[in-house]
């Protein structure tokens, strides 16, 4: 490799290129965008879960000073305006359609969670919009909220379009290939796995900024968006019903996301359609407890589990019944989430003949639920290692002895699961056997003895978790009921002095795209990363793209970025054997240089680029001046990562705190461009996974109010709250990509809740407790203490 | 929320029960209260400004006494908005019950409330707790305004 590119390319842990803009606070958010002019929008949301409107009343409030208007769902309806739409629509068992009840920008006739939109006033700042929004007279007729998604079905009727508050009613696998496994088991283990619902918290709150050029017939929308392109297509096909092309979506810097950023809100729409009303810029920010209350939630499932062992514990079959919580309106991917990231997911890494799932998405009266951090796989890892490891104590068998003898063996792959998906290539004994040896499983016996004696109660938990990102092929996906493409794009584009830019669909909100990507590049055309550009987030620029989430930017953008170097490379081949009159097929290229083969002929990369631009000379027939490519990169499958998660807690039996001592993380990602950045995106999906497992929880009332709408009530991971974890890989490159990458976003958030748990529960099996459910708080563990203990007393 | 306390009070029940449809006296023992408006016998307006946890906010709304059985009992509910801050509505079972030979008064009230908005999102673990507060704070106001001392001075 040339000077200056050294330890720059793929395998090395680059320092990440977009750091010092974000630690030295210059980074560029949608809210420090502002426009001249721009006027100030303020949502009012409703209080309550499910009234109807009687009557709205805007007179008083349209006449505060510094108003310029106030829009309710009428004035949007008026303008034939529509609202967000699902992405992707399964089919229910019966083979009919699912149910998909308009979700109006601003209610009509009634209103369904608390935080639904109601008005919106603009006004010329902020606070006028917001004392003009306390004049309001919003007249109300209650009705009974719906929280609890256990008993939703066949409850207070939510919409019109649905008498029992089901969205959809699917299966997948064998009903009864699993019923005749389960019923000639040995044995059948039974759980009810509860998944509780949690918050997104992205640092920055959702923002929009939108104007609209009179001239031009033309708008532009700033927004905290993962997907710029998807934003623009929904808005400009769905709900504005505008040419795509007149529509120009710039996702800046986003400070986050974890799902909630990839749905299509109310909030921009409204502000794109004001401005070109007003003729004027209109400008949103979420507050914190706006971001609470609106944003897509994650989780919120019950499952009812039925494994069945074989005489040596084997499993033979499992059968999985599932009420998915999607809240009160559907969004862009909340269907999909738990049905084909979920349901296709309940082989985890084992070997399991027969398996059955039926799954049910209701309609509550709460904020919509969607993908979040891992989306319907960390759902079916954690109801599969949690019933896992409970099988493994009711039959007196060590987890990790029962994980590994139901393992799929490494020569079984391809492996086809009993749930659709065809795994490529993994190899799950080393990653389990590598974390064992990590946390020292062998002798934990003697640590729990020793934290005995001072008083305390010491476990170890396993989660052996397999999760599916890159979602494809789009071919595949097609036939599901999804209603796009799962590709990405990218465009190469070669300067006349050798820099590069590189546009991509992928969407970086603290990924670290501009790292990552630009290693690519750098490794595959021997440049120096510095000389490279990665742009994305800006439908201007950029051909197309499906953004990012899913784990799917490395997998399938990055595939499309080499796959449109590897077109640079051909190019500037040709024009360097133009050069130097040498046959195409004579050229080669290496450490960025083209050479002659068997001469020492060579052209740099630089000279290459600069001809391309300066082709006194070239066969215009032949060869074409300039040098940028574009390509377009479906994957073939999805990509598999998995691994094992170890993890061990000391418990306080005075207490109830929790205390993670260790933790050991073995995964296979297949090959890592920047292991720095890898590791970091695990160390965030662990304390993301703890947070749900220990302290986060979405709460409504029975009233239907959030009462878990601030920091004070919602509580978050924290630093104290992990030890220095121990991150390490087994290696199985993809099949079917051409840089051997798997995801790695997701991973952490998948494996770690089920290792928390498991470990929470060997601590107290101690005095006979048996399950957990999330969060474990304090109070809860310690009510499960005393309650074990006056029990075992009686 | 649910609330049910009884609290003796030193003054024959008819007295006390011409108190609590009285809106100057209810007025000085509403904590808070800024104005009360009677509209007819049974509907009264209020303006009360109230702060639970971090949410301060002035909440207007209507008061109705309803199931009225002079002078034993009575059912007073309410719903107030308090703007940005959300709102509330509650209503109240209000039992007497003659004490001390007739001399005094045993005043049972259960109360069933629920709030709303920033209230519910923000103070939800301090409700019960200021209800609390406020209901004794009422009671405390009352029987002062009302106990011979007082009447005295």
């Amino acid at each position: 490799m040339p000077e200056g590119t050294m330890n720059q390319g793929i395998g090395a842990s680059v320092r990440r290129k977009e750091d010092k803009k974000f630690i030295t606070g210059k980074g560029r958010y949608t809210d420090d965008i502002n426009r001249n002019g721009q006027l100030y929008a303020y949502f009012i949301r409703s209080d309550v879960a499910h009234a109807n409107i009687k009557n709205i009343n805007v007179n008083a409030a349209a006449k505060c000073e510094g108003v310029v208007a106030v829009y309710t769902g009428e004035d949007i309806a008026a303008d034939g305006i529509g609202g967000p739409i699902c992405g992707w629509t399964p089919t229910n068992r019966d083979g009919s359609a699912p149910k998909e009840p308009p979700h109006p920008l601003l209610a009509v006739g009634k209103v369904r969670y608390v935080g639904d939109h109601i008005a919106v006033v603009i006004a010329e700042s902020l606070e006028a919009a917001q004392a003009a929004s306390e004049k309001i007279v919003i007249d109300l007729d209650n009705l009974p909220a719906v929280v609890d998604p256990a008993t939703a079905i066949g409850n207070t009727q939510i919409h019109d379009e649905m008498d029992d508050n089901v969205y959809f009613d699917w299966e997948l696998g064998d009903e009864t290939a699993t019923a005749d496994a389960l019923g000639g088991a040995d044995k059948v283990i039974e759980l009810t796995v509860t998944n509780n619902r949690v918050i997104p918290n992205a640092i920055e709150p959702r923002a929009a900024v939108a104007e609209y050029d009179e001239i031009e017939d033309r708008y532009t929308l700033y927004t905290s968006s993962q997907n710029p392109h998807l934003t623009r297509l929904v808005m400009a096909a769905f709900m504005m019903q505008i040419p795509e092309s007149k529509l120009h979506v710039v996702a800046p810097d986003v400070g986050g996301g974890f799902g909630s950023k990839i749905y299509i809100y109310p909030e921009e729409a409204v502000c794109t359609w004001a401005a070109k009303k007003l003729r004027k810029p209109v400008k949103w920010t979420a507050d914190r407890t706006q971001a609470f209350l609106g944003d897509a939630h994650g989780r919120d499932h019950v499952n009812k589990v039925k494994l069945g062992l074989d005489k040596n514990n084997k499993i033979v079959g499992l059968r999985v019944d599932t009420i998915a919580n999607l809240g009160a309106y559907l969004s862009a991917f909340s269907m999909v989430t738990p049905t084909y990231l979920h349901g296709t997911l309940l082989s985890g890494c084992y070997d399991i003949p027969a398996i059955y799932t039926n799954v049910k998405g209701v309609c509550t009266t709460t904020v919509n639920v969607d993908a979040y951090r891992g989306a319907g796989r960390p759902e079916a890892t954690y109801l599969l290692e949690r019933t896992m490891d409970y099988a493994a104590r009711q039959i007196g068998m060590d987890p990790a002895e029962f994980r590994r003898i139901n393992f799929i063996p490494k020569d079984a792959f391809p492996y086809q699961t009993a749930v659709a998906l065809q795994y490529d290539i993994g190899d799950y004994e080393p990653a389990l056997d590598k974390a064992m040896e990590m946390i020292d499983y062998a002798n934990f016996g003697s640590r729990q003895a020793e934290a005995a004696k001072r008083g305390k109660y010491r476990g170890i938990g396993l989660s052996s978790y397999i999760e599916a990102c890159g979602i494809a092929p789009s071919a595949v996906v097609g036939t599901l009921g999804a209603r796009v493409g799962l590709y990405e794009s990218a465009v190469v584009r070669v300067d006349p002095t050798g820099t590069i830019s590189v546009f991509t669909g992928a969407h970086s909100h603290g990924q670290g795209h501009d790292t990552t990507f630009a290693q690519i590049v750098a490794d595959k055309l021997g440049v120096p990363i510095d000389s490279i550009d990665i742009v994305h987030g800006d439908t201007d620029r950029i051909p197309f793209g499906m953004g990012t989430y899913g784990s799917r930017s490395l997998a399938v953008g990055g595939t499309a970025i080499s796959k449109a170097v590897d077109k640079v490379i051909e190019k500037g081949k040709i024009i360097a054997a133009h050069m130097m009159e040498a046959a195409e097929t004579d050229l080669e290229f290496k450490d960025g240089k083209f050479t002659v083969a068997g001469t020492d002929k060579e052209k740099s990369f630089g000279e290459i680029a600069l001809s391309a631009y300066v082709p006194h000379n070239f066969p215009h027939d032949r060869l074409e001046p300039g040098l940028e490519e574009t390509a377009f990169y479906d994957p073939l499958n999805f990509t598999y990562p998995a691994g094992t998660h170890i993890c061990e807690v000391e418990i306080d039996p005075a207490t109830g705190v929790v205390d993670i001592v260790d933790w050991a993380a073995c995964d296979d990602f297949g090959n890592l461009i920047n292991p720095m950045i890898v590791e970091g995106q695990v160390h965030g999906g662990i304390a993301q996974g703890v947070g749900q497992a220990l302290l986060e929880n979405a709460h409504y009332n029975e009233d239907g109010q959030l009462l878990t709408a601030s920091y004070m009530d919602y509580c978050m991971p924290r630093a104290d709250n992990l030890p220095s974890l121990k991150i390490d890989y087994t290696v199985t490159a993809c099949t079917h990509n051409d840089l051997g990458v798997k995801g790695c976003g997701e991973a952490g958030a998948i494996a770690s809740p089920p290792a928390v748990i498991n470990a929470i529960v060997d601590a107290l099996s101690v005095v006979g407790v048996t399950d957990m459910s999330m969060p474990a708080t304090t109070e809860k563990i310690w009510r499960a203490i005393n309650d074990a203990t006056a029990k075992a007393a009686e | 929320m649910e609330l049910k306390q009884s609290q003796d009070i030193p003054i024959p029940v008819a007295q006390v029960w011409s108190a609590l449809n009285d809106e100057q006296i209810l007025a000085q023992a509403i904590p808070g209260c800024q104005e009360l408006t009677k509209i007819s016998d049974t509907e009264l307006t209020a303006t009360v400004k109230l702060k639970v946890g971090p949410v301060s906010a002035t909440f207007v709304g209507e008061v109705t006494l309803s199931e009225l059985n002079p002078p034993h009992s009575y059912v007073i509910s309410g719903s107030g908005k308090g703007g940005v801050a959300g709102g509330a509505t509650g209503s109240a079972r209000v039992d007497l019950e003659a004490i001390d030979n007739g001399n005094a008064t045993r005043l049972t009230y259960d109360v069933d409330a629920s709030v709303t908005g920033k209230i519910a999102q923000l103070g939800s673990r301090l409700i019960e707790s200021t209800a609390k507060k406020l209901a004794t704070k009422f009671f405390t106001d009352f029987i002062a305004i009302l106990s011979p001392e007082s009447e005295q001075s």
